[in-house]
């Protein structure tokens, strides 16, 4: 007996070995089906003990390396900044002329849900991480960040970024967190085509592939349609962009329905900081009551530039009123008195020329103040569709 | 009278050692370049099979070799959110079969180490796709394309790697 334990004693060690890891692999898997008992499995140590003494070197090189990029580009590498300040401040005011137009669909759009009583989770609190490792391997799309338990991170939060979603939490840690990214195999998320709406199941399929599932085969769907979340998975908000479709093929895998790979939104590849969403709020989205809107064409027909006048208003004009250039009679020239009427129906809107001459109404700020809500009991207005740069004032013409 | 038949002359049997610092130290830094370098090249190579295959067949011990390889899977095992043993299990047998393979054949010269190391690589991904896909019941799919390139480049890494690691060889 001593002398079999002796001939066999590398095989008999890798089989106890590979036993004792089978076994502790089992216990892992059976547990991940109960997610109460996984987040304390005792298995599970190991891998706290891991990134725990990990994240803190890990923090120390992503500063130290920050540091040197921070003072490279902030103090030495400043050439071009003067041209792209002044590109970025022609995009702040065109994004700023497109925030008001939203801003209106949107106050519509919340009116219409007010109506219907209709349901929405609400993006409340986020935390902004960085990213300090990944899984290293293309057999799982993991990453860590250097938030965890510490900083108010839980499971299945939703991470995202600016361009859009990126991952869930998968597990957390004191001082890290490891996000599960959507280009994993076991990830999933509930999915929505922009344009047609159809509904579908995003998953990761391998080589960092995602994919749209479920979508029948007789739908028509073009590549470069956009994807955003449904909502319906309880993890991510509702409306977050997810990718583009890249192509569209009859899934061999499954038979009756479309493979519909994406080419993500968030770059998933070259992720430096994400945002963890924290704190999400159920409700039927608030319409505030207040007097009749001021409407995003009567800002922007004052902020257009202003055009040579022909007719001036005349001197006996009454204050608030100016003379309508093409039909000689006096309108109110108030932002929103052309919209409705007393008794809220639609009118067409007062075109104001511009210049402190002809238009005795200030230029309205563009903030948030300056744009009232509209009153929930008031039905939307039909606003005239169209580009901000469409629409031109009739003297322009 | 056991005899040991061998393809390596009497000096290249020779078992190594390492120093403490030097056995720790690079598994360590093996992972940890593999985990914290966020590039995308890097998902290619399998740094710490590397690792796991130089240590096994330069000590040409079985037992050391498999509790390297289990010890540096489970470690990169951490890392990657899967169930932890899946890379453990595949490098204690990759620890194995090195450290045997280490008994029989030459593999100190370039062209084997090449070819050693392709092969290995193959092994390490079958066995791990089993585990996985057997054992976990996760998905994963077998892209020859990829394996092989993958192959290679470690294949070729392994050339220089394991030239530089020679030099804290201690006999």
């Amino acid at each position: 007996m001593e002398n079999f334990f002796s001939r066999y004693k590398n095989p008999l060690v890798l089989m106890a070995v590979l036993f004792i890891q089978v076994i502790a692999l089992a216990t892992q898997v059976k547990r991940l089906e109960n997610p109460k008992s996984a987040n304390t499995g005792g298995t599970r140590l190991i891998r706290v003990w891991t990134v725990t003494a990990f994240t803190p070197i890990e923090r120390l090189f992503v500063s130290t390396g920050h540091f040197f990029r921070g003072t490279w580009h902030d103090y030495i590498d400043l050439h071009d900044v003067r041209k792209k300040n002044r590109e970025l401040q022609d995009e702040v005011t065109r994004l700023h002329m497109e925030q008001i137009r939203l801003r209106e669909d949107a106050l519509q759009a919340r009116r219409l849900q007010t109506l219907l009583e209709f349901k929405e989770r609400f993006v409340v609190r986020t935390i902004p991480a960085q990213v300090i490792a990944s899984s290293g391997t293309e057999q799982s799309h993991v990453i860590t960040i250097d938030k965890g338990s510490h900083d108010g991170i839980r499971q299945d939060m939703a991470v995202i970024t600016p361009d859009g979603i990126v991952g869930k939490v998968k597990d957390v840690f004191p001082l890290s967190s490891q996000v599960l990214l959507i280009n994993d195999h076991d990830s999933g998320a509930g999915v929505i085509l922009e344009r047609s709406r159809l509904q579908g199941v995003l998953k990761g399929v391998g080589m960092g592939e995602v994919q749209v599932m479920y979508i029948m085969s007789d739908e028509k769907i073009d590549v470069g349609d956009l994807v955003v979340t449904s909502g319906g998975d309880r993890v991510y908000p509702k409306g977050m962009p997810v990718g583009k479709v890249s192509s569209v093929a009859p899934d061999r895998d499954n038979d009756p329905f479309l493979a519909i790979k994406l080419t993500t939104a968030a770059d998933l590849n070259r992720l430096e900081e994400v945002l963890v969403v924290v704190k999400t709020a159920e409700e039927t989205p608030a319409v505030s009551t207040g007097p009749t809107p001021t409407r995003a064409a009567d800002i922007m027909s004052q902020r257009l530039p202003s055009v040579p006048k022909h007719d001036k208003p005349s001197a006996d004009a009454p204050n608030g009123t100016v003379a309508d250039p093409s039909s000689g009679k006096k309108k109110a020239a108030s932002p929103g008195a052309g919209q409705k009427n007393a008794a809220g129906t639609d009118q067409k809107p007062a075109i104001v020329p511009h210049g402190p001459a002809a238009s005795p109404t200030p230029t309205p700020k563009l903030d948030g103040a300056q744009v009232k809500k509209p009153n929930a009991a008031t039905p939307p207005a039909a606003e005239p569709k169209g580009t901000p740069e469409t629409k031109k004032p009739d003297n322009q013409e | 009278m056991n005899t040991t038949v061998s393809m390596t002359s009497r000096e290249e049997i020779e078992v190594h050692r390492f120093s403490w610092f030097i056995s720790i130290g690079i598994p360590v830094l093996a992972i940890f370049i593999q985990v914290f370098f966020r590039l995308s090249f890097i998902k290619i190579l399998d740094l710490p099979l590397l690792v796991t295959i130089f240590f096994a067949v330069s000590r040409r011990r079985p037992i050391p070799g498999m509790i390297t390889g289990a010890l540096i899977g489970t470690l990169q095992d951490a890392w990657t959110g899967q169930p932890i043993g899946l890379y453990g299990i595949a490098k204690t047998m990759i620890g194995y079969l090195a450290s045997s393979l280490g008994v029989k054949l030459d593999v100190e010269n370039p062209g084997s180490r090449f070819l050693m190391t392709f092969g290995f690589y193959f092994v390490h991904r079958f066995i791990y796709l089993a585990i996985k896909l057997e054992l976990v019941g996760g998905n994963e799919h077998w892209n020859w394309g990829y394996t092989l390139l993958s192959a290679l480049c470690n294949g070729l890494l392994a050339v220089a790697l394991f030239a530089v690691l020679d030099k804290f060889k201690q006999r």
